[in-house]
Order: structure tokens, then C-alpha cells, then sequence
């Protein structure tokens, strides 16, 4: 079942406004135009959409939040902000077929009663704000956005803003604080974004594919949505695949797929034998070949020890050395992200990178693996937003599998795959 | 610069203009520098800690001048289960820089990066607003060599 890349896959499809009205776009805001606010709702309630950009929160309540917070006036901010390691599907939806993502937020704007939207995109994006660029305007010349659309007293404009470097402002409250022009720290929640948000204004804080996905649902129906997929986990999903894999890419398969499937039938197999994959990317604990039966959706994800993420699946074949990853790339990804607001994450990834980058060089002990699954606890319970929380995970996962691999590294200062270099 | 007060008015003058003032800045100047760090302050009415604050916790932004090309190489998980690492070295090596630094003649900086959302090309990079995939160490410094090479023609 195809629905978010129904378009791009299209042939001569070219993401202009022209070419996206040719396929009945804009017609669901045109209907959306003339629907109750409440009823948008209920249909999105129906659908049982559920956010794709990690927390997998319903879309439909999020919205029914906003639209009955008192306050005024309201946001509707999209978070193109995809910084997540392997994670590239919000990009090519922006890029192939910037129109969905835009009437889906008009929608959202007619749903909860605002006229302000924000798009906020990965300063690094330069493609994708390109082309959502021409897209405003192709938009705004047809009065699809802007005021009065269609004739209609429903007035609501798109503002694209770039982030400049600085994954931990994908967390919504650091995003937030990044589109008032501060530092992308995350804030204390509650109160959630869709109480205080934007200039502590009620927002509905959407995440790419989940607004791209809006125009279709209120076209079809809810009830249409609801039936593709998993009763928990309704409609399609985008998964990133790369890595050890023959035909990395952005794929669209409804959430009973399995990662067998995902991996060989849509991926075109394994690059060597793998050993381990993450199901959703570097927050997300690693799965071993004995879990890839399992379906990919959040509840067996979860079943399985790990979580769904965003979909960026990253195969590692068995060349590779885990206790390398994890030193060199892992840890020190978090370690370099964590914005340092608070302690446990600052100081507990810094640690984890040095103690493993010891183990990787030939100095570390045996102790140390336990050292670091009291870090991962603490972080858990203690760091102050999801990149903390959730930065040893993977880590962790990695020494319970490959345990012996560690272990070869710290008694015997030896690494099977040749790629550590030990001290004298 | 008439477009700084432009996007200033756009916001009001509230701190919100501030990040799409930055990027237009580091854009035309290459660098964010101290006068325009008090400028800002100024038009924002925030204090000259609070800009700077900003300017340096955000990587796209600098307080030293950028090169004329910025790399900005991936060094994320799948891109180093390709390889990155080595055409990082094999960049530094070509340019003779470190990771951050910028070449004399002010033609390259060199930045190693996450990942930029070319997964499914890794390894990839961008040079300004360019991007680049599949690359292997060869092919990069091809393409380095290559911009060398016209810029020495102008
Ligand atoms: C460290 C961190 C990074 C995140 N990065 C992103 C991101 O790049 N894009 C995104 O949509 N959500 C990201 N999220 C999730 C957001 O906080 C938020 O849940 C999401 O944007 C809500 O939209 P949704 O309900 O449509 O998924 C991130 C969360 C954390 C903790
Ligand atoms: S958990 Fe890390 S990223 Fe999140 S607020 Fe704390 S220091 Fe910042
Ligand atoms: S990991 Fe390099 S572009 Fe995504």
C-alpha cells in the first residue's frame, strides 16, 4: 500500500503545484474549507494517525488539545528538522512533493482556528528549502495559502525558518526555543507545546510525514486510514534503509511489513551476513537476526527491546566491529549532540565515549561494562529531555549482544574484525 | 544591509529575526563578527552575551571566517559504515587542515559533520549548498582539485 510516495512514484511527477493538482491536489483543503473544525478532528481521531516523527503520539488528540486551548493566537509548526542518523524520508517528501506537506499544515490551521504556520527545516537542507520555497510561492500566487483562501474568510500563511546545525533542536521544545531565536534547549514538560508552544502560544508541533499524510485522510476519510496497517498502527510507514544493505533507501510499506521483508524483499538483501540491525535508528537498542521476523510496528518493536524511532533501519553485517561503532560512533554522536543543559546527560555521555574509546584502544577493564550500564540507567531516569534519555540504549544493547567481542577487547586486546588499534 | 532590516521588521524586531539574520550574515560575510554581534544586540534589544551565545551554539554559524567552499563531510553511522572516516582523512590530507580549520588562501574549510540525509548515497558531503554521494577518497579529491582549478583560472 502506497500513500506518501502514491506522487513522487507517479511518472513525469515533478512536485509542482501544476503536476500536484493534476492528482486532486488541494481539493481536501477545498474540502476541508467547508467542514466544522471539530469535525476535521473527529476524522483525524478516526484514522487513528499516529505522529511519525518518533513518539508516535495520535495526531488527532494533539490537535483536539490546541484547537480547544483557550489561549491566542495559535501555531501550527512543522519539524522538518530530520537530523537523526540514517533518518532521510521528511527530506525527500519536501524535496518530490513539497504540496502535501503544505496543505496538510493548512488543514491543521483550519482545524485548531489559526492563521500562523512555521515550517522549521534543517539549516543543512539546502534542496528541501529550495523547494519548499517555490512551492510558498507557486501556493501563495494561487491563493491556496494566504488570505482569504479560496474565497473563504479562512486566511493562514506558511513561514519557512532554518535551523542552523544542531540535532537536539528536532526535541520539540528545543525546536521551539530555536524558532524564538534562542539557543535549541529543551524545555521542562509539562506544560506541553499544544498548552504553552510557541511564544508560549498553543501549537500543534507536527512532524513531516505525519502533516504529509493529513490531505489524504480528510480526502478518503478516517475510516479509510484506519483499515491500512495495524489496528495500534494505522496507515503506511517510510523507512530509511542503510548501511550493509544492497538498495538503501526511503521505502513505503504499511506497518505489518516485517524487517525480513523490509531488509530482502524491498532492500534487495543483505551486504554480507549481518549481525545486528537498528530498527530505528542510533536511540533505538540493536535487534540480532533471530528478531527479524518481527513486524515493524511500535508495539512489537517494543516487544522486541527496542522502538520504532523515526524508521531509520541500519543494517551491520558482521565485518564490522561493534565495540569501534559504539566508541567511535555512537557514544560519540550523543556526547557531541547533548546541548548541556543538564547534567546527566552532559557528563554521562562524555563519560560513556571515554570509557569505551578506552576499551576500543586496549585500556579498558571489565568493570567498565558494567560502568556503563549504571550510565545508561541514569540517563534514563534522570536526563531532562529524549536525547539524554535514550542516548545509552543502543549502547547498551550493543554490549549485552557482543558481550564476548567486548570482553576479547579488554582481556585479550584483540579485535576479531582488525579495525581497533590497541596502545602499547 | 537593507536585508537584515527587512527580516528585522518582518519579526518585529523580536529575538525570533535573529537566527534568519545570522544565516544571511554568515552567508554574505562568511563569518559572524564582533561589530554585527553588537549590531544585532542593538536592534533586538538583547544583550551582546545573548547573541554571542546563540552565534556559537549553533554550528552553521562562525566567528572566524569561513572559506569561500565549505565541506561539510558526513561522519554519521552509515556513512561511516562506508567509509567516511577514510575520505575525512584523505580531505584533510589534500587541503593540509584539520577538522574546523580553514586553508590559507581562504578557498576551503573543512567541517566533519551528522548526517546530512544522503544515507542511501553514502558516503556523502556537501559543499555549500551542493551535495555529493557514493564518494570514495579519489573522487573527492577529484572534485576538490577540480574547484581549485577553476578558481585559480578567474
Ligand atoms: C533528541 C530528539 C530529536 C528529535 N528529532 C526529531 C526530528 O528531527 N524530527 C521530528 O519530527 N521529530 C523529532 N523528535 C521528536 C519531536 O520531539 C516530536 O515528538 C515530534 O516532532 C512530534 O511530531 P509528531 O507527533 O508528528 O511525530 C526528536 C526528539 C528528540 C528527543
Ligand atoms: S538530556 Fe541532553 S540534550 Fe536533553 S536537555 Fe539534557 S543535556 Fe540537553
Ligand atoms: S549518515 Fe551520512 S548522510 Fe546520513
Amino acid at each position: 500500500m502506497i500513500i506518501l510516495l502514491e506522487n513522487i512514484k507517479r511518472k513525469g511527477y515533478n512536485g509542482s503545484l501544476a503536476s500536484y493538482k493534476k492528482y486532486g491536489g488541494y481539493e481536501a483543503l477545498g474540502k476541508a474549507l467547508g467542514m466544522e473544525s471539530s469535525l476535521i478532528i473527529s476524522e483525524l481521531k478516526k484514522s487513528g494517525l499516529r505522529g511519525r516523527g518518533g513518539a508516535a503520539f495520535p495526531t488527532g488528540i494533539k490537535w483536539e488539545f490546541a484547537a480547544d486551548a483557550a489561549d491566542n493566537p495559535k501555531y501550527v509548526v512543522c519539524n522538518a528538522d530530520e537530523g537523526e542518523p540514517g533518518t532521510f524520508k521528511d527530506k525527500l517528501l519536501m524535496e518530490k512533493d513539497p504540496h502535501s506537506l503544505i496543505e496538510g499544515m493548512a488543514i491543521c490551521g483550519k482545524a485548531i482556528g489559526t492563521k500562523h504556520g512555521f515550517i522549521y527545516i534543517r539549516g543543512e537542507y539546502f534542496d528541501a528549502f529550495r523547494s519548499l520555497q517555490k512551492a510558498l510561492d507557486e501556493t501563495r500566487k494561487q491563493n491556496l495559502i494566504g488570505k482569504n483562501i479560496m474565497g473563504s474568510d479562512f486566511s493562514f500563511d506558511i513561514t519557512l525558518y532554518r535551523g542552523a546545525g544542531a540535532y537536539v533542536c528536532g526535541e520539540e521544545t528545543a525546536l521551539l526555543d530555536s524558532l524564538e531565536g534562542k539557543k535549541g534547549q529543551s524545555r521542562v514538560k509539562p506544560p506541553f507545546p499544544t498548552f504553552e508552544g510557541l511564544r508560549n502560544k498553543p501549537t500543534v508541533l507536527n512532524n513531516v510525514e505525519t502533516l504529509s499524510n493529513i490531505a489524504q485522510i480528510i480526502s478518503k476519510g478516517g475510516s479509510w486510514f484506519s483499515k491500512i496497517g495495524n489496528k495500534t498502527a494505522t496507515g503506511t510507514k517510510l523507512f530509511c534503509l542503510s548501511g550493509d544493505i544492497k538498495k538503501p533507501g526511503v521505502y513505503e510499506a504499511d506497518m505489518n511489513v516485517t524487517l525480513n521483508e523490509l531488509i530482502n524483499d524491498y532492500g534487495g538483501g543483505a551486504v554480507g551476513t549481518l549481525s545486528a540491525v537498528f530498527p530505528g535508528g542510533l536511540a533505538s537498542s540493536l535487534l540480532t537476526p533471530d528478531k527479524f521476523d518481527i513486524k515493524m510496528n511500535y508495539e512489537s518493536v517494543m516487544k522486541a527491546g527496542s522502538m520504532l524511532g523515526s524508521g531509520a533501519v541500519i543494517a551491520i553485517n558482521s565485518t564490522r566491529c561493534p565495540v569501534d561503532l559504539a566508541a567511535n560512533r555512537m557514544a560519540e554522536f550523543f556526547d557531541h549532540e547533548s546541548c548541556g543543559k543538564c547534567t546527566p546527560c552532559r557528563e554521562g555521555t562524555k563519560r560513556a565515549k571515554e570509557i569505551l574509546q578506552g576499551i576500543a584502544s586496549g585500556t579498558g577493564s571489565v568493570e567498565d561494562l558494567s560502568t556503563i550500564r549504571d550510565l545508561a540507567d541514569v540517563l534514563f531516569d534522570t536526563s531532562r529531555c529524549g536525547l539524554g534519555q535514550t542516548a545509552l540504549n543502543a549502547i547498551r544493547s550493543s554490549i549485552d549482544i557482543f558481550e564476548d567481542i567486548y570482553l576479547e577487547h579488554i582481556t585479550k586486546r584483540r579485535c576479531r574484525a582488525g579495525i581497533c588499534k590497541f596502545k602499547k | 544591509m537593507i536585508e537584515l532590516e527587512k527580516i528585522l521588521a518582518e519579526y518585529n524586531y523580536k529575538q525570533g529575526a535573529l537566527l534568519p539574520c545570522l544565516h544571511l550574515v554568515q552567508e554574505k560575510e562568511g563569518f559572524i563578527s564582533e561589530k554585527m554581534i553588537s549590531y544585532l544586540a542593538r536592534k533586538m534589544d538583547l544583550t551582546r552575551v545573548e547573541v554571542y551565545s546563540v552565534v556559537t551554539f549553533y554550528s552553521m554559524f562562525t566567528l572566524k571566517k569561513h572559506g569561500k567552499y565549505v565541506i561539510r563531510m558526513c561522519l554519521s553511522f552509515p556513512c561511516y559504515l562506508k567509509g567516511a572516516r577514510t575520505i575525512f582523512n584523505a580531505v584533510k590530507k589534500e587541503l593540509k587542515i584539520e577538522n574546523g580549520e580553514t586553508t590559507k588562501d581562504g578557498l576551503f574549510s573543512l567541517e566533519g559533520v551528522s548526517c546530512i540525509g544522503l544515507c542511501d548515497k553514502a558516503p556523502a558531503m556537501l559543499i555549500n549548498d551542493k551535495s555529493y554521494g557514493n564518494l570514495n577518497a579519489k573522487k573527492t579529491v577529484d572534485i576538490i582539485r577540480k574547484i581549485k582549478k577553476a578558481e585559480k583560472k578567474k
